[in-house]
């Protein structure tokens, strides 16, 4: 575990890792503990094994049920999180991957294609951060091109087509702020999918599986019903970028300030109506257990498609309109 | 030797200049020329040595573009609150009631019904004075309620867009005013509505990246900063020099993102021939 990417707040985990690892090497050298022979020396040092990994569950709890809301901004983060593509192994069968926007490229940064899960055939569309260094880089850390989201919006209008619904996992810092990216027309692209999806006859999932920044992570969230994973984020902004220009400065006091003040956690979220559901993720966050993190979201995926798939088209695309319709926070005055 | 060897340049008084009133006169940023305030206010407050365009509030935009008497403000009666409870250096109540006091308004969009040289239309325009023209609940909505009387009454709709972009201060909500503002335009759109966008400097962030972008028709003043990232941001990701003229007017029109760039001048008649090209 020593590789494993440390979070500041992890420290205590780390402390008690080290005395655990002790403890056991101790255990080793007192010759184990065995229902055949045991000295009692090594079972009071097995005992004192147990006692330290119960606590280290427990302080795994707790620490993870404590977090700030710029220590959540850190855990959507984390380098081990399971991302788009990895969801798509743990949950989906016979991926059939489709690549470009048929105008400009394919942008590794958004994922598309056509997937099973459970007994539905949908359609998977999601933001990919990439994992090796080189995957990295041509993902640019998730942020995608405008041709990305014109990618996004060509496959769900074949989803469309064919009556598949869709699912769409959201996970970027934000698009991509570069000279082509501008040229190109990122704010027409992104602005485009957000009228197109609203009127996509076809029910629309969406999952925030670690970082929902602004308007990159709107332009494939405009869905019937949309949750986060419990440690995600889902901003207008980005704490850093928050600090910088409302604090002058971007540090941790001032991140951590801002996060604060942003209400990006899945509960602050759910609270103001912008999502419909917090999934749960497994004890000490999903980069700890992917496959029960994928779990869950499959979960919330068989019980959502059924309800929706229930809905004509009409009311379908209604429902989404008073969704968004309804939201923003507004009060009528007597007069001007 | 005179008396004047013996000075020292911080005995020095030099005569006051006779005081010139606050403000009657102003250098233009573009030709740097004394441009007397009236004149440039007359001009519709463009620099009358170089046509440089002076940003202007929401009111002002409006007596520009309406034919005279023939505005109905609406939706002026919506107030923002705060939901998020949002504090940074100032509180947000604080900076909203000195934003309305100065701003005598409640938020940052004027919108109504009035006549573009005698054809009726449904105007919303933000206002950069409120929070730099920044998107939150109320002015989302603003928009939306315009959207969808245009929709009803089958109006041309005009948004003149100047903005900073999603207000922080209203966070997850402001940016659900993106998605809002521009299903209504979907629904506008299905029944075949005018839609004119008008871009001014700057329009930049979450208003571009949703119903700023969505014209019909959309027509940019010259030199305006139009835009999804600021360039301040897009230099500090790419780390070297943008172009030149990069993200304003003429060089997103050349990218092929804004239909027209016209000068402040001829807006009126242009958005007369846009609704006329479109037989509304």
């Amino acid at each position: 575990m020593s590789s494993f990417y440390q979070l500041e707040f992890e420290k205590p985990l780390l402390e008690l890792d080290r005395q655990i690892e002790e403890a056991e090497a101790d255990l080793k050298r007192a010759g184990g503990v065995s229902p055949e022979s045991s000295s009692p020396d090594a079972l009071a040092i097995g005992s004192r094994v147990d006692a330290l990994r119960a606590r280290r569950a427990q302080t795994l709890i707790d620490v993870y049920s404590n977090l700030t809301a710029w220590e959540v901004v850190q855990v959507a983060r984390h380098p081990k999180r399971p991302q788009t593509r990895d969801y798509i192994d743990l949950l989906c069968r016979d991926f059939c991957e489709l690549h470009g926007d048929r105008r400009f490229g394919d942008d590794p940064a958004m994922v598309t294609g056509f997937a099973r899960i459970g007994p539905h055939r949908v359609l998977i569309v999601g933001h990919q951060k990439g994992r090796t260094t080189q995957e990295k880089i041509a993902c640019h850390f998730g942020c995608a091109h405008p041709e990305g989201y014109r990618k996004a919006m060509l496959k769900m209008k074949l989803a469309e087509k064919f009556r598949l619904p869709i699912i769409t996992f959201v996970d970027t810092p934000g698009a991509y702020p570069g000279i082509g990216a501008e040229e190109r027309g990122q704010a027409e692209a992104i602005a485009y999918n957000l009228r197109e999806m609203s009127d996509l006859r076809t029910p629309i999932l969406s999952v925030v599986i670690g970082e929902g920044g602004s308007g990159g992570a709107l332009g494939i969230a405009v869905a019937d019903r949309v949750a986060m994973m419990q440690y995600a984020w889902y901003s207008v902004i980005s704490p850093e970028g928050c600090a910088a220009i409302l604090w002058k400065q971007a540090n941790k006091t001032t991140n951590t300030a801002a996060a604060e003040s942003l209400k990006l956690t899945a509960a602050d979220n759910l609270r103001l109506g912008i999502i419909d559901r917090v999934i749960t993720e497994p004890v000490g966050a999903a980069h700890r257990d992917p496959a029960a993190a994928a779990k869950a979201i499959e979960q919330w995926i068989l019980v959502s498609l059924p309800e929706l798939e229930r809905l004509n088209a009409d009311e379908l695309i209604a429902r989404r309109y008073d969704r968004f319709r309804a939201m923003g926070a507004v009060t009528e005055t007597a007069s001007a | 030797m005179t008396q004047t060897a013996n000075r020292t340049w911080t005995e020095v008084k030099t005569p006051r200049r006779a005081v010139i009133p606050e403000g009657l006169w102003l250098r233009c940023p573009s030709c740097a020329s004394m441009v007397y305030r009236k004149q440039m206010e007359l001009n519709l407050h463009c620099c009358p040595e170089c046509n440089h365009h002076f940003r202007i509030g929401a009111d002002e935009r409006i007596r520009q573009l309406v034919d005279q008497d023939t505005f109905e403000p609406m939706f002026q009666n919506l107030a923002p609150s705060d939901p998020l409870n949002f504090v940074d250096l100032k509180g947000y109540p604080e900076r909203l009631a000195a934003e309305q006091k100065r701003a005598k308004a409640l938020d940052g969009c004027r919108a109504g019904t009035g006549f573009i040289k005698g054809r009726a239309a449904v105007l919303a325009c933000l206002d950069l004075h409120f929070m730099m023209g920044s998107m939150g609940s109320v002015v989302g909505e603003i928009v939306t309620r315009s959207i969808e009387l245009a929709t009803e009454r089958d109006l041309p709709l005009i948004v003149v867009s100047c903005s900073g972009g999603a207000r922080m201060q209203e966070s997850g909500l402001s940016l659900m005013q993106m998605a809002k503002t521009s299903a209504a335009l979907a629904r506008f759109d299905r029944k075949g509505g005018l839609y004119i966008s008008v871009l001014t400097d700057p329009t930049t962030g979450g208003v571009t990246a949703s119903f700023a972008m969505l014209g019909d028709v959309i027509i940019a003043e010259p030199k305006a900063l139009i835009g999804f990232a600021g360039p301040r941001v897009i230099q500090q990701t790419i780390r070297q020099e943008l172009p030149e003229g990069f993200q304003r007017s003429e060089y997103v029109q050349e990218s092929g993102f804004v239909d027209r760039v016209v000068p402040r001048s001829q807006l009126r008649n242009e958005l007369a021939r846009v609704i006329d090209y479109a037989g509304k």
